[in-house]
């Protein structure tokens, strides 16, 4: 008997990504772009996908899928707001959505009707970062009165998303927030990553963000 | 950060490898930003390896610790925690290069 070293070389996250890899090829077959918003509690997701629905509802059919440990309270909102549909997954404690969880909800969703799909996961700066669904892009919202350090508190996050938004803009004359130490974290990480600084609530900012989405899209 | 499901994808890499040989050591590959707790995973991993072919098999970490590089004077440093700036030159334009990784690297098998 002998030993051998056998090498591998194989990512331990690897099944998830090859789950997600199909996930893919489902929306890329019925023609859906799809997006994985992620963010902290309370950073604005639900209300970015809410403004997103209600501007674009008119030209797009839009599904949203939620991410929670309880309540449908976010897929109600995205229903009474224009969607679809909207499905509520319950992730039954688990802290961040992965492909297994996203293939399981798609079947509730006829896809060949629908353009674009927004999935909002957990909120969870940490552990969504880790686990692909196989979106087209991710975007990360960040807000104002999370403060500026959040880029180096959370890189592996901050670095991975194809998209920022930068929320709650008309709190900045409220909070120490400085932009620049902010914008310098996520450069570093994320070099030229696009960013929309927007408020769903005044709404400034909110053109940008859409007409990126339609472009998207379309 | 859920060293479980990491300990179980960990698992099923080696047994699909090893094909039934047994296993005597693991080699993982963990970078800084990976976020791995290495004593979670041993643990995990004492439990569920037993009664497969990789019961008693030694983890091996090789940890790379996060890197930075400068765009400008292409000098490679570990960063502080909260500061990116380019110790060498002082600045900003500076990448991520190594901390990244997150892999099982090889394993050792009996034959």
């Amino acid at each position: 008997m002998t030993q051998n070293r056998i090498p591998i070389v194989e990512k331990i996250l690897g099944a998830n990504d090859r789950l997600a890899a199909e996930n893919r090829a489902c929306f890329d077959k019925a023609n859906v772009f799809a997006l994985n918003f992620m963010a902290s509690p309370g950073a604005g997701k639900t209300s970015l996908i809410e403004a997103t629905v209600r501007a674009l509802s008119g030209k797009l059919h839009i599904a949203v899928i939620d991410g929670d440990i309880a309540t449908s309270l976010d897929a109600d909102r995205a229903a009474a707001a224009g969607a679809t549909s909207a499905v509520q997954i319950n992730t039954g404690g688990e802290c961040h959505l992965d492909a297994v969880m996203l293939a399981q909800a798609l079947p509730q969703i006829n896809l060949n009707l629908i353009d674009l799909l927004i999935v909002e996961n957990v909120g969870n700066l940490i552990c969504p970062a880790s686990f692909a669904l196989g979106t087209h892009k991710s975007v990360l919202i960040a807000s104002i009165p999370e403060g500026d350090d959040k880029p180096y508190k959370y890189p592996g996050t901050y670095r991975g998303v194809d998209a920022l938004v930068i929320n709650k803009i008309d709190l900045l004359p409220y909070v120490s927030f400085r932009m620049d130490y902010f914008r310098q974290g996520v450069e570093v990480l994320n070099p030229g990553v696009i960013t929309f600084p927007l408020s769903c609530r005044t709404e400034e900012g909110l053109e940008t963000w859409l007409a990126w989405v339609e472009q998207l899209v379309l | 950060m859920h060293e479980l499901a990491v300990t179980e994808n960990i698992l099923a890499i080696a047994l699909k490898h090893a094909k039934g040989q047994r296993i005597t050591d693991v080699h993982l590959v963990i970078g800084q930003l990976a976020s791995i707790v290495d004593d979670s995973v041993e643990f995990y991993w004492d439990t569920i390896s037993q009664g497969t072919s990789a019961e008693g098999a030694v983890l091996h970490f090789r940890r790379i610790p996060t890197e930075f590089q400068c765009r400008d004077c292409e000098h490679r440093y570990a960063p502080s925690h909260d500061n990116y700036t380019c110790p060498s030159c002082a600045s900003l334009r500076v990448m991520v290069v190594a901390g990244e990784e997150f892999y099982v690297e090889a394993i050792d098998v009996i034959t």
